[in-house]
């Protein structure tokens, strides 16, 4: 067989377009937190691993995957708030190094709690009865979950600009963010905002690792390289940038989907060095601005 | 002239070490394994047969009243760490005898500091490369399979079953393509053609942008060349993309372990290699003898194939020792090397210039759902001999 006919080089892109919709929900999360609170949140992975646990545990006890859907990302928020009050909230104003190493030490906690609890090994996690199989999308067969992980990014994203964009506590959240001393002097509780975006964004990442869960089951080191995609994409997109995280994520998705067509070894690396050209080109990434929030 | 603490030291640690393993006292085997990381499951299973192996040889009288006794340790799956552990157990704990270690990299890194020190090392896990003379030696042996031989008889079973169009899905580091090499050395004979050879990094976790130029190709047969999660997580997906309806999942190695945390639905239908399923019970009798003894000491579960060879690792040497009538290394290797045994599996040997053990082969496909009492995930298809021809020969491998 020679040649990459044209129907191969939809399913590439289209393949590279999911991909990039799980980097999507991977990164949102990371750019938001940090974006609105300048927190570095090296915890982002293993609060997407808990998710996939957590989806487990849920799935378990419920036996409805939907339920999970609404139940999952809602049990890791509440997690995040409990973390942002408790942990995050003492280190504010003390530079971007101290909230970073404590996030890097609590994902070590998180992952060895789930290996107390689960186990070292993988456990599998079925995709939901019906999702299952593959469906013709007309340049060839796709997974159906993966159409539906598309979709459920989609609605999780606008979801999210709805809310920063057009809502009362939008308004607050990024008044917050543009500068914290006169919205606390207009009145606004600054510290309680940060607190639901500290949740928001680690809801965020429980979503997507449960959705994860039935692409790769659930193992406790599954949040480590999502970590570093998850990096990527927001450093590609601009730090703090909705926009750019979704840009971003959809790019590399496409750019790592080709490369694995034409030189498969290189897959992993191409991610980092289209992130090291923008680096280059634009060291601010694609949507982030100059100097915002220095 | 004082004494110095430094000087005393100095004299202590100068003192000739193969001196300390007494004739005396208990038989140490040291058994470094990966009792954490990502092999931990297999590892611990290793650890209960191995339990096993040393209490039969005890049970039966040991040597002459001197028993055996078991030294387990951590390498972490690190093969620093697991050279490291090596030396400690022969030159503090004075181990007699290393058996152990899991990877390919790892049973290297353990077999430079046993082949250094003249330490009997029995190897329990896959490699191609240590029966190259470049890392065998007389205190070698390799008691498991290796990929040549693994890949090679699934090729022959699978290639005139299921067609001679085959693609590679591999893993890009040398366990990887020691497989591709088994496979296509196997499949060039029987007229294979390649269609595609995939070589994806290592710890992928999304394997979707490999996927659809397999289902473009839709070849016979595509080889998933890659162990551990990297195989559950790629079966899964080729699952899900649909590939069954074309393509026959082949995997060279079919682990217990593996298909347990993978679930049914993506490894049904899969056919692989094993060195041993607890299923060959039902034909071989010392199979029957060793999954009842584990059964009996371990609250009825059932040995894993990397399990099983924790136990054929550590028995053979005793069975070696009892025969030399000593735990002097260099009579202990002469007996390992003419040792002809049934461990557990049927008749094995260790092949004279690499101490490779000659073994059958066993093709085993996973179930669609588990059988009676959740234990049974496979179906033995067929099993191929014991055979020195399938093996590298020795002079390919620079054995004069």
């Amino acid at each position: 067989m020679t040649g990459y006919p044209p129907s191969l080089l939809a399913l590439q892109a289209f393949t590279g377009l999911a991909l990039g919709a799980v980097y999507v929900l991977l990164a949102t999360g990371l750019s938001l937190i940090f974006g609105l609170l300048q927190v570095v949140n090296f915890a982002h992975g293993a609060f997407f691993m808990v998710g996939a646990y957590a989806g487990l545990f849920l799935f378990g006890v419920t036996g409805n995957f939907w339920l999970c859907l609404v139940g999952v990302p809602l049990l890791i928020g509440l997690g995040g708030l409990a973390v942002e009050r408790v942990l995050v909230r003492p280190l504010y104003g003390r530079g971007i190094d101290d909230p970073l190493l404590l996030t890097f030490g609590l994902s070590y906690v998180m992952v060895e709690v789930v290996r107390m609890a689960w186990g070292k090994g993988g456990i599998p996690f079925e995709t939901p009865e019906l999702l299952q199989g593959a469906t013709d999308i007309g340049v060839g067969y796709f997974p159906i979950y993966r159409l539906f992980v598309i979709g459920a990014a989609a609605v999780v994203t606008v979801a999210l600009w709805l809310l920063i964009e057009r809502t009362r506590v939008g308004l607050v959240i990024r008044a917050g963010a543009r500068d914290p001393v006169i919205a606390r002097v207009l009145g606004l509780d600054v510290s309680r905002t940060w607190m639901l975006v500290f949740g928001l964004g680690t809801g965020i990442a429980g979503l997507a690792g449960l959705l994860a869960a039935p692409l790769q089951g659930a193992s406790p080191e599954m949040g480590a390289t999502v970590l570093a995609e998850a990096f990527v994409v927001t450093v590609v997109g601009g730090m703090g940038s909705l926009a750019g995280a979704v840009v971003a994520g959809l790019l590399l998705g496409v750019v790592v989907s080709m490369t694995s067509l034409f030189a498969p070894e290189m897959a992993k690396v191409s991610m980092y060095a289209l992130m090291a050209l923008v680096l280059l080109v634009r060291p601010q990434g694609l949507f982030g601005r100059v100097g915002f929030n220095a | 002239m004082p004494i110095t603490r430094r000087a005393a030291l100095s004299t202590v640690l100068a003192m000739p070490m193969l001196s300390v393993r007494a004739q005396t006292g208990p038989i140490r085997i040291g058994f470094p394994v990966p009792l954490t990381g990502a092999f931990g499951a297999e590892a611990q299973d290793q650890v209960r047969a191995a339990e096993l192996a040393v209490a039969q040889f005890n049970a039966s009288g040991g040597l002459a009243g001197r028993n055996a006794e078991l030294l387990v340790r951590d390498d972490r799956l690190n093969p620093g760490e697991a050279a490291t552990r090596t030396l400690e157990l022969i030159e503090k704990d004075h181990a007699d005898f290393i058996v152990g270690g899991l990877s390919a990299a790892v049973q290297l890194a353990i077999n430079n500091v046993t082949k250094q020190r003249k330490v009997l090392f029995n190897s329990i896990s896959q490699s191609d490369a240590i029966n190259e003379a470049a890392d065998a030696s007389r205190w070698t042996f390799h008691e498991a399979l290796n990929p040549h031989m693994t890949a090679g008889a699934v090729g022959r079973y699978v290639f005139p079953k299921f067609g001679k169009r085959v693609a590679f899905l591999t893993a890009d580091y040398a366990y990887g393509h020691e497989m591709v090499r088994g496979f296509q050395s196997a499949g060039a004979p029987l007229g294979i053609e390649v269609v595609a050879d995939i070589r994806h990094p290592i710890g992928t976790s999304d394997y979707s942008p490999f996927l659809p130029r397999i289902q473009a190709l839709k070849p016979d047969v595509l080889c998933i060349c890659n162990f551990g999660r990297d195989q559950q997580i790629s079966l899964k997906q080729a699952t899900d993309f649909g590939l069954k309806r074309t393509t026959k999942l082949v995997a060279p190695v079919l682990l217990y372990t593996a298909r347990v945390g993978a679930g049914a639905e993506a490894f049904a239908g899969v056919i692989g290699g094993t060195s041993y399923y607890w299923r060959l019970e039902d034909t071989v009798p010392s199979a029957r003898a060793f999954n009842d003894a584990f059964r009996a000491m371990h609250g009825g579960r059932v040995p894993s194939d990397y399990g099983a060879l924790g136990y054929a690792g550590v028995t053979t040497v005793l069975a070696a020792v009892r025969a030399a009538g000593s735990t002097d290394t260099e009579q202990v290797v002469d007996a390992l090397g003419v040792l002809k045994y049934d461990a557990y599996k049927g008749k094995q040997y260790y092949r004279g210039c690499d101490h490779q053990s000659v073994q059958s082969v066993l093709i085993i496909g996973s179930k669609d759902k588990p059988g009676a009492g959740d234990a049974d995930l496979f179906d033995i298809l067929a099993q191929e001999g014991p055979d020195e021809a399938m093996l590298r020969s020795c002079t390919s491998l620079g054995h004069s």
